[in-house]
């Protein structure tokens, strides 16, 4: 017979220390709280060893920690968390719920803060609003395409290394790792990754450059600064290049001087 | 996300830190840090370009002394007779104001813009996975250099830290005299030393410098970009070892009066 939270396959970790952020609320100070996980199957992702701390502290009467999960396949980018100092944890190329207890060890201490940014305020322990994204995407993610019947497949051809570029970059998912792992707070590489995924389209020409200026524009609104350490390279889910950022300087340049002949003209 | 949450929080949602105002062309670009980031990027190369003629320039000091005051003169003599005598040079040192103006200007206006991004640290310590020790500390080896740069033209070209002394035999600045100076200067153990820091804190500033204003610029080609570091450390290594070869051959000796 099978215990609880027992698995017939892998090994348990245990004795676990978790260093969690705790804050009720906006406005609250929040600190760290440390809680012990006594044994977790190794197979078990992050999200769901935190869903067991969760029936423990629910099963003492303690309120369960929030934090933000939902398809938990690596493609909603709803997860967040900075484990032990990096976001989305320790391993490349993976969000926080397909990261699994196999990458620590026994007897280890885990912390977990929440992405830290102004533009990304705590609403309570380990869960942000990430809405200012939100208002990056309003300001130019887009294509204006006429509604009415479908339009033929293959209408537009779009040439194969243009395709290829461009769903590298549209594998963004909009997690906010990129913002979280930067010393400076900024949301290039997001911005970017949006920038350059229908900048790199021919459906996307038509508004390239007011695309390429409002959202950068809207960007400064809220963020830092790029000083191109790549640390959102490397903390990236999906691993998008840092190129897309050039691609986006360069747009973002270009667009500058052809918004304003245009302006001139009408 | 913002679903889950009552649309009537209000302090939860995050707010813009800055307000769009319309501006002038050339502001206008200046005022975003993209903007910034072009100038930072454009006067670099600036005084990147500065900084290695500067030491190709001075490796005449090997040449002797007839040789590098010669060079000096030729300075100052650039472009004579369209020009009157230094005023070619007044333009060059004016563009190279400007440019180092500018680029201390935007650095001081982004790193404001990247405080204020993370107004609450992490309350952890952070991991840092590729971030170099260049990249990180470019804030402070560019103040460095800027100290540095002061006390260079205090001591070089306006005399008044150089060796202090009564006449040329025992150690006067002497106006005109670069190659003299210079080896006055550097018989000063400290000096010789600050000179040295100061060399590798420019070193290392060039270091992350030169391969992030290719992504600043927005030049970036798949098939070149694994060349911008080679570029960047060949640059910084260049510059580092030219320059701080100066004070050494001065007290070994190698370069004398």
């Amino acid at each position: 017979m099978i215990e609880p939270h027992e698995t017939p396959h892998g090994t348990q970790l245990t004795n676990l220390t978790l260093t969690v952020w705790r804050q009720k609320g906006p406005n609250d100070g929040g600190a760290f709280e440390s809680y012990r996980i006594d044994s977790i199957s190794d197979e078990a992702s992050f999200l769901e060893m935190l869903d067991v701390l969760n029936e423990k502290l629910i099963g003492e009467g303690r309120e369960a920690v929030t934090f933000d999960h939902d398809c938990r396949e690596g493609i909603c980018g709803t997860c967040s968390l900075m484990i032990d100092g990096q976001a989305h944890g320790p391993q490349r190329g993976t969000a926080t719920c397909q990261l699994h207890m196999r990458k620590f060890e026994s007897n280890a201490t885990i912390v977990i803060e929440p992405w830290r940014a102004t533009a990304f305020p705590i609403i309570k322990d380990l869960m942000v609003d990430r809405s200012a994204f939100d208002r990056i995407i309003e300001s130019g993610g887009y294509i204006t395409a006429p509604t009415g019947g479908a339009p033929d497949a293959n209408l537009i051809p779009v040439a194969k290394p243009a395709a290829d570029a461009a769903m590298d970059a549209a594998q963004c998912i909009g997690c906010g790792a990129c913002v979280a792992a930067c010393p400076n707070g900024a949301a290039n590489l997001f911005t970017a990754a949006k920038v350059a995924h229908l900048n790199l389209l021919p459906q996307g020409q038509a508004e390239r450059y007011s695309r390429a200026e409002a959202m950068v524009e809207t960007m400064d609104e809220y963020f830092g600064s790029c000083t191109n350490h790549g640390e959102c390279e490397a903390a990236c889910p999906k691993e998008i290049s840092i190129d897309v950022i050039a691609l986006m300087n360069k747009d973002y340049r270009k667009a500058k001087f052809a918004n304003r002949k245009e302006l001139a003209r009408s | 996300m913002a679903q889950a949450i009552n649309s009537r929080r209000g302090p939860v949602t995050a707010t813009a830190q800055r307000a769009k105002k319309r501006k002038p062309f050339l502001l206008d670009l200046y005022s975003t840090a993209v903007g910034k980031k072009y100038v930072m990027a454009i006067t670099g190369i600036v005084l990147i370009g500065f900084v290695i003629t500067h030491m190709i320039g001075n490796l005449k000091m090997y040449l002797g002394r007839e040789d590098f005051n010669h060079y000096a003169e030729f300075l100052r003599a650039l472009l004579v007779p369209i020009l009157p005598r230094t005023v070619f040079l007044w333009l060059f040192r004016g563009m190279l104001l400007t440019a180092g103006i500018l680029h201390v200007h935007a650095a001081y206006g982004l790193t404001v813009m990247n405080r204020n991004a993370r107004s609450v640290k992490y309350q952890s310590p952070r991991d840092y996975q590729v971030a170099s020790f260049a990249s990180r500390t470019m804030r402070w080896t560019g103040i460095i250099v800027l100290l540095f740069l002061f006390w260079h033209l205090a001591d070089l070209t306006w005399g008044t830290v150089n060796a202090l002394g009564t006449s040329a035999a025992d150690g006067k600045f002497v106006r005109g005299d670069a190659y003299g100076n210079v080896v006055r200067s550097f018989e000063r153990p400290p000096v010789a030393v600050l000179y040295i820091v100061a060399n590798i804190a420019l070193g290392t500033h060039l270091f992350h410098g030169v391969w992030s204003l290719f992504q600043s610029l927005g030049w970036s080609n798949p098939r070149f970009n694994k060349w911008r570091r080679s570029l960047a450390t060949g640059i910084a290594t260049v510059v580092v070892v030219g320059n701080v070869s100066f004070p050494i051959a001065v007290l070994a000796g190698v370069v004398g009066q």
